[in-house]
């Protein structure tokens, strides 16, 4: 969905170019009223609108922190170790990510190519870590259906995971995009930008997520 | 002084497209025209609307007597459910989707949104959304846990079976309108015509941004409260089960942090239609243009801060319920603002009365009602005796049906001509005008009555003795009233498609571009780009020399979106992982269901980005 960059006539937005205070005898056939081209405008506000959904999943974590009626607890469970590796490669997918889009505004497609699958498989990773982990703590007695912190832990970074396995595909489709010609030059770096918007944002919501739910149980 | 007719150019550009438009029930199928997923979402709520009536007519006749057993138990909690369920998500919201689609990119002079593939996605994803909700008394039974769903009662414990597709059609509800107003926010912030200063956007459009703002950013927490529900339903999670320490009060904040922002995606847009309608008809600049505008913005912000207003009752404790109860009254100042701005408009105006002046006009008073008792309840102590009775009924009535949906109608009136080429008849309009007017006053009024005599909400019958009889008698009467009035205009609408009076271009002598183009408007809307030099470009056209003659397009061709499938198969593929889950109850293979629609999902967003548009 995110890739669409027609406007209604067609053409991607000319950035920079401020019809508001066009001259007169001029009438532009693009409407690109603030110099900001739609897909960006769109992913901002689509971002905003992801802030409220894990605003939401993460405030009823905390809503619900340490009322528990069941064990096991947080501290009990949780692993620094482990999910410390599984963050760093996240980290470091936002780099490669970063060099991506830098790639494509310097139209090397191919290097951009590979910066964007070594971002999709630092992210497949630190899914196969999310995995791992839930694997771990259901055989140490954590379920769903355990306790509230067993149903707000598992749902909120559940979806996040499921954030970063939306990112995956989308980044996994812009190579083949490359690949097949289907992407060029003229619309790589809009388009590799927003899906970098995505996913710089999916790994900022996992930072809060591993400082404050994982972190903070852990400071006396 | 120019006409209007002058602009329509001797040698316009002729619009092309990549794939050619297909005629027929295909053309409505794949359309990307935002002018025809207008129409369709405007049908779908009108139809909506008259089964949402029929419903609430239902449940009037069990509620005329005392003692009566027509519908009792979960039949009548299923129709009352219903009853909101379907007015508020399924016949206003998409009747205000319709007025959004259709006359947002006409108003700021754009060709389509910015995303005309993704509005179609969201058209059909509103579809099936409704379609689930309502498959529930084909499949089981209505949903019966009230329209605010409130966990625990909606969960497998209390909630009947119906829940499950309610949360279901709802989470489908929920992304299409999350798509939506992101869509229309970029539409409006970005695509408007040369000149049109964000202080020059007609107030209807103004209104239609604060709303899809509101829409993108109140729509998340209660698809996250749904999220939860669903987990508690299906999978065993315990977010809202009290024995395992859930508390009732999540649910209300999710729901609310929502739903009090969706009071507004309710209202503005009527609000909007009204600042339209006013000054035509009074043959004035509306009064205050600025003001309107902004006091809109300012509810559109201060209403995320006022949600536990509904939750007086909840025991959130003082500080909690104050702060609440003085930015609620807050509200009331830009709302303030608004009614007195609209009789500065009427102030002195040369009026005449056609009937969408008519439902604008007795917009003002009777959403004045409705708000005042708002004001009431934003008190918090007084809040308590209110809380749950019938005065809470009469107050959201008042609001919603004599505020929004009789916005809605003058819009309906007013913009008919431009959708058509018809005009609707005036005989038919100022029957169903007074109808209705009669029929909410009659129905709500007493309500008001009601309330302070104690008559709870939602309950199915009452003693003979309890002194409500009268007062009910008169609120199912009134319904018969507003129902014959509702079918007077669906039947004006189907005969004056027909017969109606050719409308024109500009039949009202109005004021904005949406009236510059001809009616119906050609698929690419404007021959050439609008330059918009104030707030009334169209007036502006009309009478200044200096400003009649736009600099026409170049021989160019303009290029419109081709038609799409692509929106029906992700929308189609959206659906299956809903009814997966939704199914998973009956047999736990059916997650297939699911996993193939995530595919179809992935398959046809590849396909939807590299097609050609």
């Amino acid at each position: 969905m995110s890739a669409e960059l027609a406007t209604a006539d067609g053409h991607l937005p000319d950035a920079g170019h401020d019809a508001g205070h066009g001259d007169h005898g001029h009438v532009s056939a693009e409407n690109n009223f603030l110099g900001l081209p739609n897909i960006k405008l769109a992913m901002w506000a689509f971002l905003g609108s992801e802030c409220m959904f894990f605003g939401s999943l993460i405030g009823t974590y905390f809503f619900y922190h340490g009322k528990s009626l069941a064990g096991p607890l947080p501290n009990q469970v949780f692993s620094i170790a482990i999910t410390s590796i599984s963050t760093f490669l996240l980290l470091m997918s936002s780099m490669t990510m970063a060099l991506a889009v830098d790639a494509t505004r310097l139209k090397r497609l191919s290097s951009a190519r590979t910066y964007i699958l070594a971002t999709a498989a630092l992210g497949a990773t630190f899914v196969g870590f999310q995995v791992y982990e839930f694997s771990q703590f259901v055989e140490e007695g954590l379920k769903l259906s355990t306790s509230l912190f067993g149903s707000t832990f598992f749902v909120m970074t559940g979806f996040h995971g499921a954030h970063v396995t939306v990112g995956v595909i989308w980044l996994t489709m812009l190579s083949i995009m490359i690949s097949n010609g289907k992407l060029n030059k003229e619309r790589s770096p809009i388009t590799v930008e927003s899906a970098g918007l995505y996913w710089h944002f999916v790994d900022i919501v996992w930072i809060v997520i591993f400082t404050f739910v994982y972190l903070l149980e852990f400071i006396k | 002084m120019a006409s209007v007719a002058d602009f329509a150019q001797a040698q316009a550009p002729v619009y092309h497209q990549e794939r050619p438009a297909k005629s027929g029930l295909v053309d409505w199928l794949t359309t990307v025209d935002h002018k025809k997923i207008g129409i369709l979402y405007g049908s779908a709520g009108l139809f909506w609307l008259l089964i949402g009536g029929l419903e609430a007519l239902l449940f009037r006749l069990q509620l005329a007597k005392p003692d009566q057993d027509l519908f009792i138990g979960n039949q009548y909690n299923g129709l009352v459910t219903m009853h909101a369920t379907t007015m508020v998500f399924l016949a206003v919201m998409p009747m205000i989707a319709g007025f959004s689609n259709y006359f947002v990119p006409l108003m700021i002079g754009a060709r389509d949104v910015a995303f005309p593939r993704l509005n179609a996605f969201s058209w059909y994803t509103f579809l099936f959304g409704s379609l689930v909700i309502n498959a529930s008394i084909v499949f089981a039974h209505f949903p019966a846990g009230g329209w605010t769903g409130y966990a625990p009662l909606s969960t497998r414990a209390y909630g009947n079976d119906g829940m499950d597709f309610w949360w279901a059609g709802l989470v489908l509800l929920a992304i299409s309108s999350m798509v939506a107003g992101v869509n229309f926010v970029v539409t409006i912030l970005n695509m408007r015509a040369p000149g049109m200063t964000l202080m020059r956007v007609p107030v209807l459009a103004w209104m239609m941004l604060v709303i899809q703002f509101l829409l993108a950013f109140s729509f998340p927490p209660v698809a996250v409260g749904l999220i939860f529900l669903a987990f508690d339903r299906t999978f065993g999670a315990v977010f809202y089960e009290s024995a395992m320490g859930g508390d009732p009060h999540l649910w209300q904040h999710l729901f609310w942090l929502f739903g009090h922002p969706e009071v507004y995606v309710l209202i503005l847009p009527s609000m909007g239609i009204v600042s339209e309608v006013l000054p035509v008809f009074a043959r004035r600049p509306l009064f205050g243009q600025h003001a309107v505008i902004f006091s809109g913005v300012f509810i559109g912000f201060v209403g995320f801060g006022v949600w536990g207003h509904h939750m007086f009752t909840a025991g959130m404790g003082p500080i909690a319920d104050a702060v609440f109860a003085a930015t609620t009254a807050v509200i009331a100042i830009p709302t303030g603002v608004k009614i007195f701005n609209w009789l500065g408009t009427l102030w002195g105006g040369k009026l005449t009365f056609p009937v969408p002046m008519l439902f604008a006009i007795s917009f003002i008073p009777m959403f004045t009602i409705g708000g005042l008792s708002g004001v009431m309840h934003a008190n918090a102590p007084l809040d308590l005796q209110q809380h749950d009775s019938y005065f809470v009924v009469a107050h959201f009535h008042y609001v919603l049906v004599g505020g929004a949906l009789q916005g809605l109608f003058s819009g309906i009136y007013f913009y008919f001509p431009k959708i058509t080429g018809k005009m609707l008849s005036e005989g038919l309009g100022k029957a169903h005008f007074w109808l209705f007017l009669l029929g909410m006053n009659i129905t709500f009024w007493p309500m008001h009555d009601l309330g302070n005599r104690g008559m709870p909400r939602r309950i199915f019958t009452y003693p003979a003795d309890a002194g409500w009889n009268f007062d009910n008698m008169l609120g199912t009467v009134g319904v018969f009233f507003m129902a014959a009035g509702t079918l007077l205009m669906v039947y004006n609408i189907f005969t004056s498609m027909k017969n109606g009076k050719t409308a024109g271009r500009d039949p009202w002598d109005a004021n904005t571009l949406e009236w510059m183009t001809e009616s119906p408007p050609p698929a690419h809307n404007f021959d050439f780009t609008p330059v918009v030099f104030s707030e009334r470009p169209l007036f502006d056209h009309k009478h200044s020399e200096d400003l009649a003659i736009p600099v026409p397009h170049e021989a160019e061709q303009i290029h419109m979106p081709s038609y799409s499938w692509k929106p029906l198969v992700v929308a189609s593929g959206a659906l299956l992982v809903i009814l997966g889950l939704l199914l998973l109850n009956l047999a736990p293979m059916l997650w297939l269901i699911s996993v193939a629609g995530a595919l179809t999902v992935v398959v046809g967003i590849y396909q939807w980005v590299t097609e050609p548009v």
